[in-house]
């Protein structure tokens, strides 16, 4: 078995600590290892690679493997980002006892996922201090849409709007602000629940998956290359981030690998992306302090990267661009040329807009000491991506596990300790500054060949974790294979769903009116949460 | 605030020219495919690689009924690279006030092999695509006569990825800006002459959509924004979605685009005013 060097010791320490245990040790790519382990082995070792190893649990989910291996998985994906891969714990379930127990008291961070799995598959959860509906509201029949006797186009009775039972905040001056799911700005839909005793916010409980539309269970009924085309309306923003992480759990499941050239334009892709969202979200942090013409500005700036999309891939937001096997756009010299001086235009302007925002004294003095998340809470739920890197968390999948082009490209991760709105703006500018440099070194190093590599039907029966560094953070996609060109099961994680508990936190003690700076500052996607 | 100024002048006015000059769109983008239907050999092809459906074949006694969606068209340019009798075009203004305005149907005579003889009938399908010039003027006239100079928008997601938000969003901007026309986008359905609703409308959404309208004065405006609003798109109908803004609510005027681009919208907005009735 190939295993890479670097979680040899990991994966042998495992082993030695709970000897013979394992059905299986499996390492279809050398950075991505399998444990096969009995369920009352989990936690155990879980809390092995959280303590001894410094694993992060990136990603939980099931799988229906019954008509197969007559068991539901439970897939436990940990990364190890010092010895740059993954181990992944995938425990049965038996299907004579639906149920599983819960880790979210030692580990936070999943949370959401564990009542995921519960409400979607009708797993049991055991030990849950909130084992309430997450993915399902309140008013769905008792029905299991990723179970494989779930029909997906399964007529329910409409919605009824059965009133969600949130937690009671009570004593004296304590009340209640609802707010959404149809917010005031031109923004996703959920719903929050504030509890404040004057301005200060005492509480706040997130209700989502308002846009639940049944991605992953369409992803099932749908010819893999079709999926590509899926995966980027999972979050729009994101749409060539999340298509690119498609790509590479399909290539990694089928031994692909895209040429030199393809991978070098991904990163190209991948830090428009960040540009213009970057750049968009500075703006906006902008605005909900009332500086507006700090904001407009960014919008001119963002509106020349959404230009250059189009010019260079045919989509503004870059739709359409990626495919299995590499991507669907190339650079020509006249394109190359373009974007070069996009990049010389961009620089200056944008570092006009950091000036202006910086002497903006009122602008800072809104901005710093709010929604303050600090490094211990940002460890514990697991916080990822930019918002992490605002709180001390220094991880980013580009440097850690370096995917596309980034393993020939230099870069500096910013991290800041405050984990304030004005840090995770920070965060932005100065990525802001790190993708021009990067997109000058792709250009300046572009390989010649081919944009993609020839692929064909997808073998059945495989298993392959994708994964890239979005510009809001991890994404990941995990998929199996089924015969026909088909999958039998696609998990999609974006940042979002690890973040949002987080917004809960930062919110606290400050008064309702930053609500929306502090959101936005985060700014997740409620689609690429809700899927 | 010296610096805020100085910076305002240094970059001058960037707001687009338009409508005295048309959109400025890249010769590369990506919008409406456009067909030979005279031509078309064989649409299998096409419509097996078509992601969202928008391109159809349905066979009967030697016939082909062959179908384009514009509504469901997602605009990835899948089909012309396999097909020479498609190529796309970079127009993006294709709103429509009728659903069905967005399909082409046409049906063919078939060969022993299965490709397509010859046209049997049609192409059926919408007349040509509203003129491109004159939009924004014609716009500004008609709020001013109707609406006395504001349009009034409330915008829903329904259940949108975030996509045609981002575009949305851009209609705020200095390049596009929408209050130049009158058109401001509000808080509240209740200060609303027109809902802007993007998305399939998932289960979820569904009454909180219904409720917002409810809360609209009349007459009031219903605009479905994107594959996802005209059609349901990708998604379609599930268990979780129920399709295009149609299957919901009374829809005005469709802006086909994943996403639609500014102009695209500005030009949905123009027709749906267009559909206002006449004050006095």
């Amino acid at each position: 078995m190939n295993i890479a060097p670097e979680l040899l010791p990991a994966v042998a320490d495992l082993q030695d600590s709970f000897a013979g245990r394992f059905a299986a040790v499996l390492a279809p790519r050398p950075n991505e290892v399998y444990l096969h382990v009995p369920a009352d082995l989990v936690a155990g070792c879980c809390a092995h690679l959280y303590r001894k190893w410094d694993a992060r649990l990136v990603s939980l989910f099931a799988d229906d493997a019954r008509p197969a291996e007559a068991a539901f998985h439970l897939y436990y994906v940990f990364a190890l980002d010092a010895a740059h891969g993954f181990v992944i714990l995938r425990a049965p379930v038996s299907p004579d006892r639906p149920e599983f127990t819960s880790l979210t008291d030692a580990i936070h961070a999943v949370n959401w996922q564990e009542r995921e799995i519960q409400d979607l598959f009708g797993l049991q959860l055991l030990g849950h201090p909130n084992p309430r509906r997450c993915a399902l509201h309140d008013d769905w029949p008792a029905v299991h849409p990723l179970r494989k006797d779930f029909d997906l186009h399964t007529t329910l009775p409409p919605f009824q709007g059965v009133r969600h039972k949130f937690r009671e905040v009570e004593g004296e001056g304590v009340f209640q602000v609802p707010v959404g799911p149809v917010h005031a700005g031109i923004i996703e839909p959920g719903h929050f629940l504030f509890s404040v005793a004057g301005e200060p916010v005492l509480y706040l409980q997130l209700r989502l998956f308002y846009t639940h539309k049944g991605t992953e269970k369409l992803f099932e009924a749908l010819p893999i290359p079709h999926g590509v085309r899926l995966a980027e309306s999972i979050s729009g923003d994101s749409g060539f981030a999340h298509a690119t992480a498609f790509c590479h759990a399909v290539e990694r499941a089928a031994g692909i690998e895209p040429p030199d050239r393809a991978r070098a334009l991904r990163t190209v892709g991948l830090e428009l992306e960040r540009l213009y969202n970057h750049i968009g979200d500075i703006g906006a942090i902008c605005t909900d302090v009332a500086f507006v013409t700090a904001h407009m500005h960014a919008l001119r700036l963002k509106e020349a990267v959404l230009r250059a999309n189009e010019h260079l891939t045919g989509s503004r937001l870059l739709r359409g661009a990626a495919c299995l096997g590499g991507v669907r756009f190339d650079l020509d010299p006249g394109r190359q040329d373009a974007l070069a001086r996009l990049l010389a235009w961009l620089k200056p302007e944008f570092e006009s807009l950091v000036e202006l925002i910086r002497e903006s004294s009122g602008t800072r003095d809104r901005l710093e000491t709010t929604g303050v998340l600090k490094p211990e809470v940002a460890r514990d739920l697991g916080v990822v991506g930019l918002a992490g890197r605002a709180s001390g968390i220094d991880r980013d999948l580009r440097r850690d596990l370096p995917h596309a082009f980034y393993d020939r490209v230099r870069f500096t991760v910013p991290v800041f300790t405050e984990g304030d709105v004005q840090r995770r703006l920070a965060v932005r500018r100065e990525e802001v500054f790190q993708s021009i440099a990067i997109l000058h070194q792709v250009l300046a190093q572009l390989p010649v060949g081919p944009i993609a590599a020839p692929v064909g039907p997808i073998p059945p029966d495989r298993t392959a974790l994708g994964y890239v560094e979005g510009w809001r953070g991890e994404i990941f996609h995990w998929i199996r294979t089924a015969p026909g060109n088909r999958l039998a099961r696609c998990k999609v994680k974006d940042p979002s769903l690890q973040n949002w508990p987080a917004l809960s936190e930062a919110i606290l003690g400050n008064i309702i009116p930053d609500f929306p700076v502090v959101n936005k500052s985060f700014n997740l996607s409620y689609s690429g949460t809700d899927r | 605030m010296f610096n805020i100024l100085s910076e305002s002048l240094r970059t001058g006015v960037v707001t687009s020219g338009y409508p005295a000059t048309p959109p400025d769109v890249s010769p590369a983008a990506r919008g409406r495919p456009v067909f030979d239907w005279a031509a078309w050999r064989d649409a299998r092809p096409a419509a097996a690689i078509c992601p969202t459906g928008a391109i159809a074949c349905a066979e009967g006694a030697g016939r082909r009924t062959v179908r384009f969606d514009l509504g469901r068209c997602i605009f990835c340019g899948l089909c012309a690279e396999t097909d020479p009798a498609i190529r796309m075009t970079n127009v993006c203004e294709c709103a429509v006030a009728h659903r069905a305005d967005l399909v082409t149907t046409a049906e063919y005579r078939l060969r022993a092999d299965g490709t397509q003889e010859a046209l049997a009938a049609g192409p059926t399908g919408p007349a040509a695509p509203e003129p491109l010039t004159g939009v924004g003027r014609e716009l500004q006239a008609r709020v001013t006569a109707v609406l006395g100079r504001s349009l009034h928008v409330r915008q829903v997601d329904a259940g949108s990825c975030n996509g045609c938000e981002m575009e949305i969003g851009g209609l705020n901007g200095p390049v596009y800006d929408a209050e130049r026309f009158g058109i401001h986008f509000v808080a509240s359905p209740r200060h609303a002459d027109l809902l802007l609703v993007t998305g399939p409308v998932t289960r979820n959404m569904e009454l909180a959509v219904r409720k917002t309208y409810d809360a609209m004065p009349a007459p009031r405006l219903v605009v479905a924004v994107g594959a996802c609003g005209c059609s349901g798109g990708i998604f379609g109908r599930n268990y979780a979605t129920c399709g295009g803004v149609d299957a919901v609510l009374p829809v005005d005027v469709h802006i086909p685009g994943c996403p639609p681009n500014p102009y695209a919208l500005l030009h949905g907005l123009l027709l749906a005013v267009g559909r206002l009735p006449r004050a006095g």
